[in-house]
């Protein structure tokens, strides 16, 4: 009862902050989609931060770890802290800098402008509305989890049903972005990632000092038995670690985070928010995947989407009860955070690039088109709402898997456009249409290897004694095993619940079943072309490497050919993008008052 | 100096891929597991790098940017919601 307490308190928060910012926002949509592009830089690094941290973060990186050991840090958490502040040191200042100079809002506008097209921009717009909108169905069915999860007490039916989480997930964060655009979204994000950052280390504090024999009995004996594989990554397809090194490359490229981008006052909030990425990923990471693996130690026998509640159960056997109702306030904090910047960033999408640019602002004005923006929060907050009611949530899950590739490999796109020149629409198209076909190709193949993919190995029966646990396995919390998914660690791409096992050796110097034991072979899809495409118990893999790798590579090599055989943009849009130096300075503006900064 | 940097940053996420760790199961300091305890690092150096990037690769060009002329006035007349 007390998460749920803690929860609704948030709630709480969350809808006073929106009010809070309605009474500071303007009918302009500069204002309500970027905050007046006056977010300061404290603001701008808590935000950007969090508007890349899901539960996945949390739950999903523990219970992966449960599954895969240490390795998935590297994988996913150290990955991550090099290539995403790269990228926003590259292509974030970038597009701030344009979207000033310009005033884009949007990736698309940016495209069109650049390479002068109109069509093109729309059907980029298409299929990144068509990655970005699974992502959204699926935090609204998590959030639905995770409350009537939360809200189940000794097997109980949930205080909150999944119907009602979602709905409250809807209608929260409708209001809140209905009401505070960016910069109530903003607002929230602060609070989630003072969460994140420091729930992590408290969580281990707490359930090291509460272990007994201490972490490191702990995990000494794990390192005598069978699962002492999880300690290494000795288990872990190297070509799967490799291909995760792409992944990161999807960030920039998610509408929300490079609408966040433009959103900075100045520029200099991009410098403190470069270097203290990496280290903020690492306190949200770090413990979670370390718990991960203390909880193999501990509750071992766990499979499926059982593996993503361990943290959830560590805390109900060596933490006080109020920790996990901030975990829980955590948790939903990061589907909101997620949920706030995605409905967001369609509405701006849409407001910007379908209904502005085909007219719809000529005839009914700047103060029209934040009404529309409006009407569609809400719109889209009830279509993700019915879809995540009535549909099997596995098959957007699967979507989402793929769009971070798509997303990943959409980024030469963005660079060509911000530093290559000689770049052209119709290189843009090229590589657009490529990244359309893989991911549907990637879902195809993924459909028809399903019956041969090889099936995790059976789980042992769950046993309430580990290595020096305590054992509460009835206790409250405990009985989340039962319940739904709460942030499925197979929303990380190649990672499923279900024995985890992955990469083209899995059963020799590959993947893994439950809680490190080796998992079964992968197989050919297609005999005939021997190891080209394989398959494992979750991926479909090329030549033994994630997909993320040739569909990078073959976007950028479809930009690079196909822009030198076709014309570039003219000569006075080239000039306009790539000023001589110390022509970027066009016409003085005056400053915004301190009251107008978020 | 641009090309340096450019290898450093190549340099460094080759790093990433720390073969020498994957079946080292030596617990640092009795408790941080080897390959946990270099990716700890490899996220500080990861912080240490883009401090050293900030430092003599900030497109200090762009900070000075400002709107074309149009751009961003509906913004600042309408106000109220």
């Amino acid at each position: 009862m007390i998460p749920v307490i803690v929860i609704l308190v948030y709630l709480c928060v969350i809808g006073y902050i929106g009010s809070a910012a309605f009474k500071r926002s303007k009918a302009n949509t500069e204002d309500f989609f970027l905050a007046g592009r006056s977010v300061g830089a404290v603001v701008f690094f808590l935000s950007l931060f969090a508007t890349n941290m899901t539960s996945v973060a949390i739950l999903g990186s523990s219970g992966a770890a449960y599954k895969q050991g240490i390795g998935v840090y590297g994988l996913m958490a150290s990955s991550s802290g090099l290539i995403i502040p790269l990228t926003i040191l590259l292509i974030g200042t970038r597009l701030w800098a344009l979207g000033k100079r310009f005033g884009h809002m949007t990736q698309v506008q940016l495209f069109r402008d650049r390479w002068e097209c109109s069509g093109i921009g729309t059907f980029i717009f298409a299929l990144t509305a068509a990655m970005l909108l699974p992502y959204l169905i699926v935090s609204m069915a998590g959030g639905g989890h995770v409350l009537a999860t939360i809200s189940s007490v000794n097997g109980a039916p949930p205080l909150i049903p999944f119907w009602l989480g979602c709905l409250i997930v809807a209608v929260v964060v409708t209001a809140n972005v209905f009401f505070g655009g960016m910069r109530g979204v903003v607002w929230v994000n602060v609070f989630q990632t003072i969460l994140f950052v420091t729930f992590g280390t408290i969580a281990l504090v707490t359930i090291s000092a509460n272990l007994p024999g201490g972490l490191g009995g702990v995990l000494g004996k794990l390192a005598g038995t069978p699962g002492g594989a999880l300690l290494a990554r000795d288990r872990m397809p190297p070509e799967t670690f490799f291909s995760y090194m792409f992944i990161p490359f999807s960030s920039i490229m998610f509408p929300h985070m490079a609408i966040m981008c433009l959103s900075a006052r100045k520029l200099s909030a991009f410098k403190n928010t470069v270097i203290a990425y990496p280290i903020a990923i690492m306190f949200t990471w770090l413990p979670c995947v370390f718990l991960g693996v203390v909880a193999a130690a501990v509750i071992p026998g766990l499979v499926g989407t059982d593996t993503d509640t361990v943290l959830l159960r560590l805390l109900s056997q060596y933490a006080p009860v109020w920790l996990a109702g901030i975990l829980g306030a955590g948790i939903i904090s990061a589907v909101m955070g997620s949920d706030c910047h995605q409905v967001l960033a369609l509405s701006t999408m849409f407001t910007k690039d379908i209904f502005s640019y085909y007219g719809g602002k000529e005839k009914f004005g700047e103060k029209g088109a934040v009404f529309f923006a409006r009407v569609f929060v809400v719109v889209a907050s009830a279509i993700a709402y019915v879809i995540a009611l009535n549909s099997p949530t596995n098959i957007f899950e699967l979507a989402v898997r793929f769009a971070f590739s798509g997303f990943a490999a959409m980024a030469p796109v963005m660079i060509a456009a911000l530093f290559w020149k000689r770049s052209t629409k119709w290189g843009a198209l090229a590589s657009s249409i490529w990244v359309a076909v893989c991911v549907f190709m990637i879902g195809y193949l993924t459909n028809i290897s399903d019956a041969i993919a090889p099936k995790p190995s059976a789980a042992r029966p769950a046993v309430a004694r580990g290595v020096g646990g305590r054992g509460r396995a009835g206790a409250p919390g405990a009985r989340l095993a039962g319940g739904p998914a709460v942030a499925p660690s197979s929303e990380i791409p190649g990672i499923r619940p279900a024995g985890g096992s992955r990469g083209p050796r899995a059963g020799g110097p590959g993947g893994r079943g439950p809680a490190g034991r080796p998992g079964p072979r992968a197989v050919p899809i297609f005999p005939s072309l021997g190891n080209v495409f394989m398959r494992d118990i979750a991926n479909v893999t090329v030549f033994g490497y994630l997909p993320v790798v040739p569909m990078i590579l073959g976007s950028a090599l479809l930009m690079i050919i196909v822009s030198l055989v076709t014309p570039p943009p003219s000569r006075e849009t080239i000039a306009r993008y790539f000023p001589a130096k110390g022509e970027e300075a066009v016409v003085p503006v005056r400053e915004p008052a301190p009251a107008e900064l978020v | 100096m641009k090309w340096l940097l450019a290898a450093l940053v190549l340099a460094y996420a080759a790093l990433h891929q720390d073969s020498w760790n994957w079946t080292n199961r030596t617990l640092v300091g009795g408790v941080l597991p080897a390959g946990l305890a270099y990716h700890a690092m490899y996220s500080i150096g990861a912080a240490v790098l883009m401090a050293i990037l900030v430092k003599f690769a900030w497109p200090a060009e762009l900070e000075n940017v400002q709107p074309e002329p149009g751009v961003g006035e509906a913004a600042r007349e309408e106000g109220g919601h």
